[in-house]
């Protein structure tokens, strides 16, 4: 078992909840986003999601899809995001997770990919556009090598799907709360804590809600019953918004703070 | 030689499903309603009822004489898909696709377009069948294609224009694919082309497929056989799966595809994806894509619009892997040429994407014998480009002086 596996089964023993923040890997720059994962672990964060950017990013919302084109026309690529793991690893215990759709990876390869991340430290990978079927050749490199495959379930997954997507994770269920793409919304779906409840009822591994979690009230509410919140876009949005990269720095360090307050049991 | 796709979509290499979870249960349910649908022979006499009377079907297979007798060589006809309701191949699709989405109760249709023509093909579909329908297409070609845009407002559909990427039909499909993914469970994604995830590949080849069923008994009854050689344009590619699929097993039939070349491959702006892409995922299937090594896909460029795709269908990716079908390139100013040339020897306006094909057959005709048998896809009318072209022969002009 991996570090991921360990991180949730220490936050099990506290009785905390897992705060999960995505950014955007080079937006604005590799430089900030490296000083903002060490601000956001210090501020609480439990895993850092680690978005490689992809110019046509079919799940995201617009918040996302302009981090990602920021950040692709800073020249940020796959190859450069591993050397930002390889230098934040010594420096964060948290786990380190990458999120990006699959070409680039498709285009270095999929062993070669896996090598490469796990040699530099990368804990788990998430693939919106690989389902486990399709998906094979390229996650069970990662698999093999150490490196967590984590799947993503969604409100229309039927209940067999569900049982062999929670069978076939690893580290943890990436529960999609809604229906529709990235991005923070004013209120949560309905129906959540039913189906993450069923997800939880069907295996051991923990799972986290994202996709239009965007406030501390909604940590509170997920975090009730589900083992982790992942935030993407309201942190995104932050970052965007800042007058300048110390204040982004400073902002996303607040808001994380804030994200894992109510999680923190 | 046979060319179908395994259970899980994959042709050889190339296909597959490669999209958001989200989207796993409507492919499903896709799988599930057409398999069913596509087969009650119900559906099948209404579509046939619409592609006849509605469409316009069986389209002309007309043989180009002056052409014929200019290039000196080879025979060549043109199958008409351009005489075809809407003035293009799409609408053979779009009926298909639309009547399939009434008949599992969806109320809403969306689509992408690149030139328009699928826009104007399925808001068209979309009145005919009573269904709400939004296109979406790139803000760039809005621009190119200004026209198309109100007859798609015309037949009351509503068409979005998309600011994001390169504003082309890559970023229309992207946007169609996020709507898809919100609204799924009263929307059908109607796409317009042999792409997308599994069953779309196969089931837009099969809507197609009338082509060159037709093309097929037309060409025997009049010259009592096969014809040598098969030529289509390829951007998505359906109108050339539709001609060729029928011919796959006559393996004496050569198909070629003619890719949009654009300012030429060295210049990098072209949609040429088999003749100069590589292996990727892009849109919900594996197959050959333009992208550069860290694997973003880079907007192609082709004076078509309708061609302007840095993917294409999976299946084309397996006929070029297994060496079926041999696909080439044209150049904008190959295709422009072609487009006036047809025009003033045939009293023919092609569509741009069509003249591509039309430019490889002045080439290849010259080089055969003159009984041999040239049967190119004449997939859609010029009407929609003739202003476009208009103001680049005059650009062209003024640069000369």
């Amino acid at each position: 078992m991996g570090r991921i596996h360990d991180h949730f089964e220490k936050l099990r023993a506290k009785g905390e909840k897992a705060l999960v923040p995505f950014l955007t890997a080079g937006d604005p720059d590799l430089e900030t986003t490296e000083a903002l994962v060490l601000a956001m672990v210090e501020a609480g964060a439990d895993v850092i999601e680690l978005g490689v950017p992809f110019s046509d990013p079919t799940a995201e919302g617009p918040t996302i899809q302009r981090s990602s084109a920021r950040a692709l026309a800073r020249g940020t690529s796959l190859r450069a995001i591993l050397r930002l793991v390889d230098r934040l690893r010594p420096k964060v215990d948290v786990p380190l997770v990458l999120m990006g759709y699959a070409n680039p990876i498709h285009a270095m390869g999929g062993k070669a990919f896996a090598t490469a991340a796990a040699e530099v430290g990368v804990d788990g990978i998430i693939i919106p556009d690989l389902t486990p079927e399709d998906g094979k050749p390229w996650l069970d490199p990662c698999r093999e090598a150490g490196i967590d495959p984590i799947l993503l379930a969604s409100p229309t997954t039927r209940p067999e799907r569900l049982a062999m997507l929670v069978r076939e994770t690893r580290g943890f269920l990436y529960y999609v709360s809604l229906q529709g793409v990235t991005g923070a919304r004013s209120a949560l779906a309905r129906g959540i804590e039913e189906k993450v409840r069923l997800a939880q009822s069907l295996g051991d591994v923990p799972v986290c809600v994202g996709f239009g979690v965007g406030t501390p009230e909604h940590a509170a509410t997920i975090g009730a019953f589900a083992d982790g919140v992942v935030v993407g876009s309201a942190i995104v949005d932050r970052i965007e918004a800042a007058a300048s990269k110390e204040a982004a720095v400073e902002d996303v360090a607040r808001f994380v703070a804030s994200l894992k307050a109510p999680l923190r049991g | 030689m046979k060319s179908e796709a395994d259970e899980r979509g994959m042709f050889g290499q190339y296909g597959g499903r490669f999209v958001p979870e989200m989207l796993i249960s409507a492919l499903d349910e896709l799988v599930e309603a057409s398999e069913r649908i596509l087969a009650d022979p119900a559906f099948r006499a209404e579509l046939d009822a619409l592609l006849r009377d509605y469409a316009g079907r069986p389209t002309p297979l007309t043989y180009a004489k002056r052409l014929t007798e200019q290039l000196g060589g080879a025979k060549v006809y043109l199958k008409r898909e351009d005489l075809a309701h809407t003035g293009a191949h799409k609408i053979n699709n779009v009926l298909g696709q639309a009547l399939l989405a009434r008949y599992m109760g969806k109320t809403r249709i969306i689509a992408e377009t690149g030139a328009g023509q699928h826009g104007v093909a399925s808001a068209t579909a979309a009145a005919l069948l009573g269904l709400e329908c939004d296109v979406y297409m790139g803000a760039e070609d809005v621009r190119r294609q200004a026209l198309n845009v109100f007859r798609m407002e015309l037949l009351g559909a509503r068409c979005i224009p998309v600011t994001s990427g390169s504003q082309t039909l890559k970023d229309a499909i992207n946007e169609a694919m996020r709507d898809w993914v919100t609204n799924v469970e009263h929307t059908y994604y109607c796409i317009g082309s042999v792409m997308g995830p599994h069953p779309y590949p196969t089931m837009v080849r099969n809507f197609q497929r009338v082509i060159g069923l037709e093309a097929r008994s037309q060409i025997l009854a009049v010259e009592g056989r096969l014809p040598d050689v098969l030529v289509a344009c390829v951007g998505g590619g359906s109108n050339a799966i539709g001609l060729f699929h029928p011919f796959v097993e006559d393996e004496g039939v050569r198909m070629i595809g003619v890719e949009p070349g654009g300012e030429g491959l060295q210049s990098g702006r072209h949609g040429a994806t088999i003749t100069a892409g590589v292996p990727g995922i892009f849109h919900g299937k594996r197959t050959l894509v333009l992208s550069d090594d860290d694997g973003q896909i880079f907007p192609a460029h082709s004076i078509s619009a309708g061609l302007d795709y840095p993917g294409v269908g999976p299946e084309h990716a397996h006929l070029k892997d297994i060496g079926r079908a041999e696909y080439v390139v044209a150049t904008d100013d190959e295709a422009l040429e072609a487009f006036q040339r047809l025009s003033r020897t045939e009293g023919i306006i092609p569509a741009l994407e069509s003249s591509h094909a039309i430019a490889h057959v002045l080439k290849l005709a010259p080089t055969l014998p003159k009984d041999a048998i040239v049967l190119v896809n004449l997939s859609g009318r010029g009407d929609k480009d003739v202003d476009e072209v208009r103001s680049i022969l005059a650009a062209r002009e003024r640069e000369a002086h």
